[in-house]
């Protein structure tokens, strides 16, 4: 007998999703957005490893270094790659209120209060950086 | 597929870099991508030979680096999976993510305490 029923041989259904799926809906494609984010944090390390480098190379180096890292092709990249680390900035902070809740004395910290506590420590930790770069 | 007993480590390295990468990459690639190479600031050569080459930085260079990495590979692992739809070649490319997590934060302690 044939038809439905509990026959042996039977494969599992498994449902055959688009290649496109995140494009579908507005909040697929930022998930997706966030989670590609993570290829321009590895090109940030590449980047700031090829800096250290450069400098540590001696100052011919480091001038060739400005020369390739000045090639539009080059800033353009990197103008794509800042904003993408923004984006994961933005989401990062967001996410963390979430994902482990703050409490001082049983009480639970608002979310704003722990982003804006973040946001707060990035332009900290940003003003140090340029002041140790710069001066 | 995931290994319940290597996975909270990977994630807690993801969440690590995680943090790390939002507070301290966006003003890196800032200064080292457009501003140094535009002009906007120029410091001397000795003068940031001497910021980069301080122990301190050297140190918190290589944990931003190898954090971040780690973060990168879990992230991207995932990515693969469900964005492309991958999860078949899941040994592949867990292998994959993490080993280039390992061999670039290798680079990075070789440039960063050695070259440096």
């Amino acid at each position: 007998m044939t038809g439905t029923g509990t026959g042996t041989g039977q494969r599992a259904y498994r449902p055959r999703m688009s290649l496109w799926w995140w494009a579908r809906k507005r909040s697929y494609t930022l998930f997706i957005l966030r989670e590609l984010s993570s290829v321009f944090v590895a090109w940030f390390v590449l980047f700031t490893l090829l800096t250290v480098w450069s400098v540590a190379r001696g100052e011919e180096r480091y001038e060739q270094f400005l020369d390739f890292a000045s090639n539009p092709l080059v800033v353009a990249l990197n103008v794509l790659a800042l904003a993408f680390l923004l984006f994961h900035t933005v989401t990062w902070f967001n996410l963390t209120p979430k994902a482990m809740p703050v409490k001082v004395r049983g009480r639970r910290v608002p979310s704003t209060v722990v982003i804006a506590a973040q946001w707060l420590g990035f332009v900290v930790v940003s003003a140090f950086v340029v002041w140790l770069v710069v001066s | 597929m995931p290994n319940r007993e290597v996975e909270p480590f990977a994630w807690m390295a993801f969440s690590a870099g995680g943090v790390a990468a939002a507070m301290f990459a966006p003003i890196l690639l800032f200064l080292f991508g457009l501003a140094l190479p535009l002009g906007w600031v120029s410091p001397d050569h000795a003068g940031l030979l001497d910021a980069l080459g301080h122990p301190l930085t050297r140190l918190a260079l290589l944990g931003v680096c190898a954090a971040a990495l780690f973060h990168f590979a879990h992230r991207f692992r995932y990515t693969l999976y469900d964005g492309l739809q991958l999860a078949r070649f899941g040994t592949v490319i867990t292998a994959g993510c993490y080993g280039l997590a390992v061999l670039g934060s290798a680079a990075a302690a070789y440039i960063l305490l050695l070259v440096l």
